[in-house]
């Protein structure tokens, strides 16, 4: 019996967390202040996070903080500082997302919602799922994928001598201007 | 322990460790005199602990103000994400053999990803205050909190490699005969640094540097909104000591003393360090900080990664 209790309360952890991740997304997209959007988005990484963490998949989840919510998101908002559009920026944007703009991305999405729930009609609802240890990821990462490992670290690795390569012109230049 | 039992413990950790950053407040500027030959605040109450109860009274009362210019929702979020997040960070700490909240198999991680939400307060209260010297030190401490995280978590691996868990009691239990602040003297050294970065304490509080930003990315803030982000770097001061001697000084392991007696002491001690470091240590350029970062610091952990990994192989080929 007690057991039972605790896979329903999982169930309703995990719906809560689908629509907070849902309604944050949906709101990330509307906000025309960036700063909103962003905390937005931040909000949504978290809940899908604990998604995978009731998905049995808790490496997973801290990544997704670790990496994402952390280190990328922080990114974005030293963009958004860097930039400082403040109250233009806004307005700005409130025109662009106001009214015949959302009707041609609406019908496409809609279509491919109507697709996806057709679809997910005839799979089992899985909200819960066998717990993986941290060693097993990593067991199978360096295993069996070990060459995908390897082929986004050359990828990461070009994106870091690219970044080099353009900033370093950039200082030169700079540099000889004075 | 039962559900409610951990709910209560919880509780008294949370109770505790808002209670001890209060003291904190008290004790560092009373032990920062000691070592700079002043006094300090020492008039209320015996040796002048009472001064925590005067400046709570001071700050409470103060009018709760947010400018006119400022984005008012998120410049009221923005205190209370540092706070929540570090307080959250306490639930993996590992107080005793059975004194826990959450054992959980990537407690680590868990530290990790709270300490790196604790950033958002800083970003968002700079950029909300609509302030050029707040919105500087949030861009600061931004560039700051990216790449000193960068190696505080590789810093951390070499004590997962010899445990082979991210769990922090496995953490501790593995250090029964040996407390890894020997086998992993750099990376202790790295964390160290690393952890009092990521708190912005002081020989590197660049994001709030007095003499350049007035008073840094909470310019603006004032009352109780402020005393929110003097608690959490005070609590998080207290994390990363808590963390330093759960991964590093063995946890809870000593003998004659109960455990948890020997986890307070060491804590103690090693804030009594970090107050020490900041009494001492003047405060780096913005430049050199970062170049100490990246040239100095990472390559220095992915050194300790790779020699700890080849030791490792070879105590398990002998």
């Amino acid at each position: 019996m007690r057991k039972r209790g605790g896979a329903i309360m999982m169930e309703m952890l995990f719906y809560i967390a689908a629509a907070v991740a849902l309604l944050a997304t949906v709101l990330a997209l509307s906000r025309a202040n960036a700063a909103h959007a962003l905390i937005y988005l931040i909000v949504s990484l978290l809940a899908v996070a604990v998604v995978f963490f009731l998905m049995g998949a808790p490496f997973a989840a801290a990544l997704e903080i670790v990496i994402y919510a952390g280190a990328i998101m922080v990114l974005f908002v030293f963009v958004i500082m860097m930039l400082n559009v403040g109250r233009e920026g806004t307005a700005r944007e409130r025109e662009w997302l106001g009214g015949r703009n959302w009707i041609a991305p609406g019908i496409l999405s809609a279509l491919l919602l109507l697709e996806l729930m057709l679809a997910l009609r005839h799979a089992p609802a899985v909200t819960s799922g066998v717990a993986v240890t941290p060693k097993e990821v990593g067991l199978t990462l360096f295993g069996p994928y070990v060459l995908a490992v390897e082929i986004a670290s050359m990828l990461l690795l070009a994106g870091l001598v690219g970044a080099y390569h353009l900033g370093r012109r950039f200082i030169v230049r700079r540099e000889r201007r004075r | 322990m039962s559900e409610l039992d951990t709910i209560g413990f919880g509780l008294v950790i949370i109770a505790a460790a808002v209670g001890g950053a209060a003291f904190l407040t008290w004790f560092e500027r009373r032990l920062l005199g000691v070592w700079q030959d002043r006094y300090g605040p020492n008039r209320l109450g015996p040796f002048g602990v009472l001064q925590v109860l005067a400046d709570m009274i001071k700050l409470l009362t103060k009018h709760d103000w947010v400018p006119p210019f400022a984005d008012r929702a998120v410049f009221i979020f923005a205190p209370t994400a540092i706070v929540v997040a570090m307080l959250l960070g306490f639930a993996v700490v590992p107080f005793g053999p059975e004194l826990y909240i959450l054992d959980l198999n990537i407690g680590l991680l868990f530290f990790l990803g709270m300490t790196s939400l604790a950033v958002y307060s800083v970003l968002l209260g700079g950029l909300a205050s609509n302030n050029k010297y707040a919105l500087l030190g949030g861009l600061r401490s931004a560039a700051q909190m990216v790449s000193y995280e960068v190696f505080m978590g590789l810093s951390l691996m070499g004590v997962v490699m010899l445990t082979g868990s991210f769990s922090l009691r496995a953490i501790v239990e593995a250090q029964r005969d040996l407390w890894f602040c020997i086998p992993q003297f750099l990376g202790l050294f790295t964390f160290l640094i690393a952890g009092i970065a990521e708190s912005h304490r002081l020989p590197f509080d660049l994001p709030e540097a007095e003499h350049e930003l007035t008073a840094g990315f909470h310019t603006e803030y004032g009352g109780m909104k402020f005393a929110m982000f003097m608690l959490g770097e005070y609590l998080g001061l207290l994390l990363i000591s808590c963390m330093i001697a759960t991964l590093f000084f063995g946890g809870w392991l000593g003998p004659w003393l109960p455990p948890v007696v020997w986890f307070g002491l060491k804590v103690f001690i090693l804030i009594c360090f970090f107050i020490l470091l900041r009494a001492a240590i003047p405060r780096p350029r913005y430049d050199q900080l970062m170049a100490l970062g990246w040239k100095v610091m990472l390559p220095l952990t992915l050194l300790n990664l790779l020699l700890t990994g080849a030791i490792a192989l070879l105590m398990e080929g002998a």
